[in-house]
């Protein structure tokens, strides 16, 4: 990889009109949102913020599965401010769980480029100029956002959390050897097509399913690149990590290791 | 093949390899210091791994990267996000 990237250096003329925003490009961020109220103005406003610098193309697809809080109210005075071109409101009655939702999204999406992030603000929107130029680089399929590699981190992690996470990251890297060092994080960019069909050959939920995105894409050969992350655990809201998510990781992690 | 039955052949694999060299079944007659070595050879290893696992985990716990100045940006962002939206009319 490194001896790779190194070859490419020297024709860095050669490289640069790649890496300027092609006019055909265009990235469809897909914001599966519940009970977001607080978050979501926040996480669009520094969206629109990043990709008004960079100047990509974009829009933002807002799926929200009926909150009781009342995110759609939100986000509705955010199509208003912003034009409805760039946010798109595409909700859906209850809570449906992650992958139909980023199916649902996705056939709204007039993107070739799918990026999909949480919407909670421990993704930061100024990684997806990084992803975009990474993606470019070797021309990847997936580019994925890891918090154990180069300046990648964490904040607001207690030491408790910290050793369940690189534990669970040691014996997934043990037993899957998938090729990523990032499995359970959910800041990516995906070729349109190729989320398409990860979504199709996946089958479990939570956790365990972006963990089984990577996986699904080692079978079909598809290339995965990385780009190191700072995670920043929830500010408003509930963290999400208790003894259910720890159980359901393993179940997920051995059905895995068992099937494929 | 599944990644469960990669293990499963490589642990069957030296497994046997291992049974037969400690019960002597291809008939080579090992000096006894190499015997004394292998026999209890599976315990170490397993030892050997479980050290290999902690110390990894172990360091990259010690190591692993707050973003102090990650958080304080957002904070500062943030502020200035609810300005501008507020400014443009949201209701928040």
């Amino acid at each position: 990889m490194a001896s790779m990237e190194a070859g490419v250096t020297p024709a860095k003329s050669r490289r640069e009109p790649e890496g300027r925003p092609s006019a055909r490009d265009k990235y469809s961020v897909l914001l599966p949102t519940y009970n977001e109220r607080e978050n979501l103005p926040l996480i669009v406003w520094l969206l629109v913020k990043c990709f008004s610098e960079s100047g990509f193309n974009y829009e933002i697809i807002i799926i929200d599965d009926g909150s009781p809080d009342g995110t759609r109210d939100v986000a509705e005075q955010l199509e208003k401010i912003y034009g409805s071109d760039k946010i798109l409101l595409r909700p859906r009655e209850k809570k449906l769980g992650l992958g139909t939702a980023y199916i649902h999204g996705m056939k709204h999406a007039t993107g070739n480029y799918i990026i999909i992030m949480d919407a909670d603000l421990s993704h930061h929107p100024k990684f997806i100029p990084e992803f975009i130029r990474k993606q470019k680089e070797s021309n990847f399929d997936i580019v994925s956002g890891t918090r154990y590699k180069g300046n990648g981190g964490v904040y607001g992690w207690d030491l408790k959390r910290k050793i369940i996470s690189r534990g669970a990251n040691f014996v997934t890297q043990i037993l899957l050897r998938p090729g990523a060092s990032d499995l359970t994080g959910s800041f990516r960019l995906y070729k349109k097509e190729v989320l398409q069909k990860l979504i199709e050959k996946c089958v479990s939920k939570g956790y365990v399913f972006q963990m089984e995105m990577i996986i699904r894409a080692r079978q079909l050969n598809y290339t995965i690149g990385e780009v190191p992350i700072s995670f920043v655990d929830r500010v408003y809201g509930e963290s999400k990590l208790g003894g259910n998510e720890i159980v359901s990781f393993l179940k997920g992690l051995l059905t895995l290791f068992a099937t494929t | 093949m599944t990644k469960l039955a990669q293990w499963l052949w490589a642990l069957a694999l030296l497994g046997s390899a291992w049974a037969a060299l400690t019960v002597g079944a291809l008939g080579l007659e090992l000096p006894s210091p190499c015997r004394e070595v292998l026999w209890p050879l599976p315990a170490y290893l397993l030892v050997a791994a479980g050290c290999y696992a902690l110390g990894t985990v172990g360091y990259r716990v010690a190591t692993f990267h707050d973003c102090e100045d990650a958080a304080l940006e957002l904070q500062n962002q943030i502020q200035e996000a609810r300005a501008d939206l507020a400014r443009r009319g949201l209701r928040f």
